[in-house]
């Protein structure tokens, strides 16, 4: 019988000494699904993590992977693997032995394992490494030994904790296509943690926004980057502009926060514009693709960024203008 | 096979991951057990026996609770024995931070690859040599035909050396029979003690430390007064609490060269030994655990354990 | 930028007092070959080969050696178990009172040498237990323990605390986690402690004074020789061997640790 969820929390709080790190969180992760834990540091999202690794157990609440409750359970016994951050590759094993270690571990013939081994590599093409020393490997092909060794004994879910964190930029972008196709391969569920919103939301189905131990809202990419539930996730993911609810009653008719995203503003003249949306240029940057502009409109920051080539005033004064639907309303005031 | 099979012993394994107090428990069953029976127990028998007292007509101990052992300490000649060791153990503290700080400097600041390793080795190799060859070494070394006199005779100085050993108290007939031979010996032997806290120390401060102090214009003295001394002194007292409590407790090197005068370690020995004092002996070594605690309590007063 | 160069004076001290470590140290080399038997004379009348047969000949120190060895190798078994154990809780495991115990296995070599023995020799008293091989070990292995907890503590300590995690998360337990990736890992440093401890044991003559009763170890015959001395020329080659013995495992332990830095983990 098929589990409708991979890996379900209900309740779960982790409480060390004084600090509580997560906070009565509920959290589902479809069966397939490349879902991403986001946040920044010490919101909790490793955690959970190694709640569900099993390196933690909960003060409270409950773990269950594929509908099987895990609470208690130790980590040898779950059907899940993880990519360490710092890979923990073995240092005293060969590459093929590393990969080959939880064959070894459930007793599996050497000719099995290695044969095992050596196809865990190709998939992350490292077919002939098997010999050498995890000393002897640049940080990226380090990361596809702890990717093999993760994968070769098919776990249930894959966990990863930032994964792409010690790559270099160039090495990142690749390798996040890598593991998106790996994982379309595999047909897998991947579970991964980071800090980077442009990582979360290029390769994840799904992502949690984590904040302060609790989770401030779950949905696909497109859900968190347009429509935010609050103002934590609008400013985290992305950096929206944030405008205050009087403002926003005048404009939409709501008294509500709203968020709007840098991208969706236009500089027009200021003639006939609304008088709280005149303003003046106060920095701007050249990033090659586009620019980005910063305003202060009496008082309240606002950014814009425009693509490259669009021709921008450079001094007096401008006024901002957006379409309706740009506008995305969130909490009501406090 | 997404999950390994449970393996016989899997149960305990089980129940240690589950409870690591319990695996703490296990593995320091043992060690701490030997620790607290052998070691601590026989402190505490030490302990015991220095309340006790010798019978002086039997000749027998007689293990009634008293406190005439601890009394007789402080006769006359016990205290001169316990004053000479202290203030041996002293002198060999300073000469051996003073003698030990060139060494550790340059093992730290200057010397890379295998010059490192050659210092490292330089001061291993003594370290851990045999103590009475050590020993042996220097009644070689001080004998009235050894090296060392003939040294001075090669070079026209036995007048001085003669000199040097006319000065009453610290000279003697030759120098293996005279305090400076035995302090030369201590200084020897605990030396290395000293050079590697220190090095360690010194290893410890950033180099940028030193071109700042340099930067902001102060001359090679004041920056080693200001900055590499201050930083350096952790480790000069974590190595003094070696060479001071090696001193106290020795009584090997103060019995083969040096005079007859007695030395703490000497005490205890001969008076658990040829005289069969025990509780004597005994209450003789609480003076150096009582010194040592006095000092490392001063050291710590001081702030020095909280820099290492 | 700072000069590399070592200044004069630094360089000129810092000989010196090498100087002052290791010129003993080879003097006895040279005193091991000298012709002269009354005295310590210096320079040597003459070189020979001729004692280093003598001190062949001799039982006695054949017989000292042998209980050095097997002293050492018991009390270095006993001690390479007991500070492992130690480390491993110290580190592997949260628990209170951490520091208490480390500071009781520090405890037996930072007071001086004279108060274990002494204090051993009054336990073995009031036990009424006869002095023998065993209550020398038993001496030997309590300072012992310190020198391999030392080593393996490091050890324990550089290796990555997610190595151990992965390897659970692969489906060892944690014994098979102890035996494929702990021991391994620091197996080079138990070697050096063990090693280390030996040579400790092995050289070992404060402690042994007060636990050995009639047995003669050999640095309890050496000390005999210094103060008592019989036949000084073979005193100098015995002499002469104790340093090799005891510069091997030195050279050996320093070798294994050397290169332990590049150990687990340091991936980035």
């Amino acid at each position: 019988m098929p589990a409708s969820t991979a890996v379900s929390l209900s309740k779960v709080s982790r409480v060390f000494g004084p600090v509580t790190a997560l906070d009565g969180i509920d959290l589902d992760v479809r069966p397939g699904e490349f879902f991403a834990m986001l946040g920044p540091s010490g919101s909790g999202k490793t955690t959970c993590l190694r709640l569900v690794a099993g390196f933690e157990q909960p003060s409270s609440g409950r773990v269950a992977i594929f509908g099987e409750d895990v609470t208690g359970v130790p980590p040898y016994r779950r059907a899940v693997n993880t990519v360490f951050q710092d890979y923990a590759l073995f240092p005293h094993f060969d590459v093929r032995d590393n990969v080959a270690y939880p064959l070894m571990l459930r007793k599996v013939s050497k000719a099995e394992r290695h044969a095992a081994a050596e196809a865990a590599l190709e998939m992350v093409r490292l077919s002939g490494y098997g010999a050498r020393r995890p000393a002897q490997l640049s940080g990226g092909q380090r990361q596809r030994v702890a990717l093999a060794r993760a994968i070769v004994a098919r776990p249930k879910v894959l966990l990863l904790d930032e994964p792409l964190g010690a790559l270099d930029l160039k090495l990142r972008e690749s390798m996040q296509e890598e593991l998106k196709s790996l994982q379309r391969a595999l047909g897998l569920t991947f579970v991964f943690v980071t800090h980077d919103q442009g990582e979360a939301l290029s390769m994840a189905d799904r992502i949690a926004v984590f904040s302060a131990g609790r989770i401030e809202q779950v949905g696909s990419p497109e859900d968190v980057y347009r429509r935010p539930a609050n103002r934590f996730v609008a400013d985290f993911v992305g950096s929206a502009n944030i405008l205050p609810p009087g403002l926003v009653a005048r404009l939409a008719g709501e008294r509500r926060w709203a968020s709007l995203r840098p991208e969706d503003v236009r500089l027009v003249a200021c003639e006939g514009a609304d008088p709280a949306l005149v303003g003046r240029i106060t920095a701007r940057s050249y990033l090659g693709a586009s620019t980005r502009l910063a305003l202060d409109l009496g008082g309240l920051s606002v950014h814009v960024v425009r693509p490259a080539g669009e021709l921008l005033p450079t001094e007096g004064p401008v006024a901002i203008a957006f379409e309706r639907e740009a506008l995305h309303l969130m909490e009501r005031e406090a | 096979m997404t999950r390994p099979p449970r393996r016989p012993g899997g149960s305990l394994a089980d129940a240690l991951w589950r409870r690591p107090g319990l695996l703490a428990a296990l593995l320091l069953a043992l060690p701490v057990l030997w620790l607290v029976v052998v070691y601590l127990g026989s402190l505490a028998a030490l302990l015991v026996q220095s309340f006790y007292a010798l019978d002086d007509f039997s000749g027998l101990v007689v293990e009634e609770f008293t406190l005439a052992t601890y009394a007789q300490l402080f006769t006359a000649a016990n205290l001169a024995i316990i004053q000479r060791t202290v203030l041996m153990a002293a002198a060999v503290t300073l000469a051996s931070a003073v003698v030990a700080f060139p060494i550790a400097y340059v093992a730290a600041r200057y010397a890379r690859g295998w010059r490192k390793a050659a210092f490292y080795l330089a001061v291993m190799l003594p370290l851990w040599s045999s103590y009475l060859v050590k020993v042996y070494a220097w009644k070689l070394i001080l004998a009235k035909e050894g090296i060392l006199t003939w040294a001075f005779a090669k070079v026209g100085l036995t007048p001085l050396l003669e000199a040097v050993l006319a000065i009453p108290g610290i000279g003697g007939n030759s120098l293996s029979v005279s305090y400076i031979g035995t302090f030369l010996v201590f200084l020897y032997v605990w030396l290395p003690y000293m050079i590697l806290p220190m090095q360690a120390a010194l290893e410890r401060v950033p180099t940028n430390l030193l071109d700042a102090s340099a930067d902001l214009g102060a001359r090679p003295g004041e920056t080693f007064r200001h900055v590499i001394l201050p930083l350096a002194l952790p480790g000069v007292v974590a190595g003094s609490i070696f060479t001071f409590s090696l001193t106290l407790g020795d009584y090997i090197i103060p019995q083969i060269v040096g005079s007859s005068r007695l030395f703490i370690g000497q005490a205890v020995y001969t008076q658990q030994g040829t005289a069969g004092n025990v509780p004597l002996a005994a209450a003789f070594t609480m003076v150096p655990i009582a010194i040592m605690g006095l000092y490392l309590w001063g050291a710590k007063r001081a702030g020095a354990f909280d820099a290492l | 930028m700072r000069s590399e160069r070592t200044p004069l004076p630094l360089a000129l001290a810092a000989g010196a007092g090498l100087l002052f470590l290791l010129g003993p140290l080879l003097l006895i080399f040279v005193y091991a070959f000298t012709t002269e038997e009354r005295s310590f004379a210096w320079p040597p009348p003459g070189l020979t080969l001729r004692w280093f047969a003598v001190a062949w000949e001799r039982p006695d120190v054949w017989a000292a050696l042998f209980l050095s060895l097997k002293v050492a190798a018991v009390s270095t078994l006993l001690a390479l178990v007991l500070g492992t154990l130690v480390a491993a809780a110290v580190s592997r495991t949260r628990f209170f009172g951490r520091e208490t115990i480390s500071l009781l296995v520090i405890l037996p070599i930072a007071l001086p040498g004279i108060v274990t023995g002494i204090a051993l020799r009054s336990a073995f008293g009031m036990m009424e237990i006869p002095f023998s091989f065993w209550t020398i070990v038993l001496g030997h292995a309590t300072f012992c323990i310190v020198v391999v907890y030392n080593n393996a503590v490091a050890r324990f300590r550089r290796l990555s605390g997610s190595l151990v995690e992965a390897s659970m998360d692969l489906g060892a337990d944690g014994f098979q986690t102890f035996r494929h990736i702990i021991l391994p890992n620091i197996g080079s440093a138990l070697l050096a402690g063990g090693m280390l401890a030996f040579a400790l044991s092995f050289d070992e003559v404060i402690v042994t004074t007060f636990t050995a009763g009639q047995q003669q170890t050999l640095p309890l015959w050496m000390l005999e020789e210094l103060i008592r001395p019989r036949q000084r020329p073979v005193t100098n080659v015995v002499a002469m061997v104790v340093v090799l013995v005891t510069f091997l495992p030195i050279l050996a332990a320093f070798f294994l640790t050397r290169d332990g830095g590049e150990t687990a983990g340091v991936g980035k």
